[in-house]
């Protein structure tokens, strides 16, 4: 008998007044998956997280979080779960290891029981030796771990991210992938909201692209590529201002002309790159790429993911 | 069920011990010192020359009212700053509610927490005020649980205002126009019965009044304007429209 999916949202709906944020959406997280909400700001993601965390009710629609209503069984539910908020509510006042025990406190785990979860997470997120510190002269960086490792004090089935990147330098960002691939290899089910289709890539296992509170595509980064793009993109830029898309046609598979470049979308880059040439065109810069999920997002919407 | 909210209470309540545990020697001054120096202060210096008051000295009429109003001022301070920084600064509340808290075990904890600060600091006070021979009444003993009455019928109101607010200029307000009208007319420095009847209306409505009459008829050992129950009735009315206004406002700020 299959298992109840984690996660269970059929035609959810969010409104706040006349505005509607999620829009009627279905969406079924299974055990140990690794599964995204990818969308630009204002997409609905946020919103949607915050109805899996039991913080807000949905308008309409159904949702089940670990076989529970998160309305009516929002206190057991919420037990279970481990929540890393957009915007950080670590306690700025107390230690570092305080933010963990007192954390664990509301877990109902016994004051002997949450130091020594204390202790094993912060060599987790590699703060041991920030323990005795305050939280304020923390990086942003060694905040969200902070952040992550007392959203596993109560050793979480679900995850819940929301942007968990957003605002990091390159190397914090690389560290936290690295440390919430651990957690995803100890099996515990991630779900998280990101804009960066980097992030998606590389944590989702599968994702769900939304835009306008709606789900416009679902699937695994690599299908998702494989449906809705080419295995490889060319962008091509131009010295002046001249209109060269016309004279592009053909070349690849489509051609995509945004503001600042070109971009051709081919199975065969390098081709695509040597018939530019043939026909005579002269791009001040040429890079072929393979394609990513941006690539999918601006097909599927017409607009880039980060504006 | 009924564990678990004893448990995730008893959990915020530490949490504000620890936080507290960092200001506590600041805390002390306005907890401890400043009552008593309000107290040599007024209850000698004024004291001089008003006299005796209702058969009582002066000092000895003002003890309850700076006890109460001590209970009340830390109250307000604890439920103005502090309750909207935990909404809008820190979002401590926000990290609760992603917990198996629930918004009754976060006002319940914060209140806890009140009552951890003000029994010491009333118990403290009336030791004091014993070597001053500031006590006339072996009642004096309940007015620990008056002040934690006062404390409680005033906290939650304002946990509710502060829930509601976004700025915190509308504490300033809140000072002007509630603050310090219930403190200046509900009878801690004289008696509120000489007052008109407008002010003696406002003393009437402010909890802070009941307390510092009951914790007069306490320390004195005398009957209080009001009968008992009426008083009690004051700061329990309070309490629970307190209680329902706090709960709706948390529910309605987190709920977004």
């Amino acid at each position: 008998m299959a298992e109840e999916p984690l996660i269970y949202a059929r035609g959810l709906v969010k409104r706040f007044g006349e505005f509607t944020a999620v829009d009627g959406i279905d969406v079924a997280v299974e055990r140990g998956e690794a599964f995204g909400f990818l969308g630009p700001n204002g997409a609905g993601k946020s919103s949607t997280m915050r109805m899996i965390s039991c913080v807000s009710a949905p308008t309409a629609g159904e949702l089940r979080i670990l076989g529970m209503d998160p309305v009516r069984d929002g206190v057991a539910i919420r037990g279970r779960l481990g929540v890393c908020p957009q915007l950080d509510n670590l306690d700025a006042d107390l230690s570092v290891f305080e933010n963990l025990t007192t954390y664990a406190r509301y877990f109902g785990l016994s004051r002997a029981e949450a130091r020594r979860r204390a202790g094993e997470l912060l060599e987790f997120v590699q703060l041991a030796d920030r323990s005795a510190g305050k939280v304020e002269p923390l990086s942003g960086g060694m905040k969200r771990r902070l952040t992550i490792a007392r959203a596993m004090v109560n050793d979480p089935e679900i995850m819940l991210l929301d942007e968990p990147t957003t605002g990091l330098d390159p190397q914090a960002r690389h560290l936290l992938w690295e440390r919430l691939y651990q957690l995803k290899q100890r099996g515990v089910t991630l779900v998280l909201t990101t804009h960066y289709m980097d992030e998606a890539e590389q944590l989702c296992d599968r994702l769900v692209v939304m835009d306008g509170g709606r789900i416009v595509a679902e699937g695994s980064p690599r299908e998702l590529i494989s449906r809705y793009s080419t295995p490889e993109v060319v962008e091509l830029r131009f010295a002046d201002g001249v209109d060269v898309a016309a004279k592009l046609d053909g070349v690849g598979e489509r051609v995509d002309p945004l503001p600042d470049r070109l971009l051709v979308y081919a199975r065969d880059g390098d081709a695509a790159v040597a018939e530019v040439h043939r026909r005579g065109l002269a791009p001040s810069s040429v890079l072929v790429r393979r394609s990513t999920l941006e690539d999918v997002f601006l097909h599927l919407t017409g607009r880039t993911l980060v504006e | 069920m009924a564990s678990t909210a004893v448990m995730s209470t008893v959990a915020v309540l530490e949490r504000h011990l620890t936080l507290y545990r960092r200001l506590f020697w600041a805390s002390a001054l306005s907890s401890f010192v400043l009552p008593v120096l309000f107290l040599v202060s007024i209850g000698l210096g004024v004291g001089g020359y008003v006299g005796d008051l209702d058969g009582v000295s002066y000092l000895q009429w003002i003890v309850p009212g700076v006890m109460a109003s001590t209970a009340f001022q830390m109250a307000l301070g604890e439920t103005t700053f502090p309750v909207l920084g935990d909404f809008k600064w820190t979002r401590g509340y926000h990290a609760m509610r992603a917990t198996p808290v629930r918004i009754g075990d976060m006002i319940a904890g914060q209140v806890l927490f009140l009552m951890v600060r003000v029994l010491p600091q009333t118990v403290v006070f009336l030791l004091v005020v014993l070597l001053f021979g500031g006590l006339r009444s072996w009642w004096s003993v309940v007015t620990p649980l008056v002040c934690a009455a006062v404390v409680v019928a005033s906290a939650l109101p304002v946990m509710g205002y502060a829930a509601r607010i976004d700025n915190d200029g509308y504490f300033a307000l809140l000072f002007r126009f509630v603050m310090i009208p219930m403190t200046l007319f509900a009878g801690v420095f004289f008696p509120v019965a000489q007052m008109p009847v407008a002010a003696q209306v406002v003393a009437w409505v402010s909890p802070l009044w009941h307390g510092v009459e009951l914790c007069r008829a306490a320390t004195l050992g005398v009957a209080p304007p009001w009968p008992i129950w009426a008083h009690v009735l004051c700061l329990l009315a309070w309490s629970a429209g307190g209680a329902w206004f706090a709960m709706r406002g948390f529910a309605r700020r987190l709920a977004v």
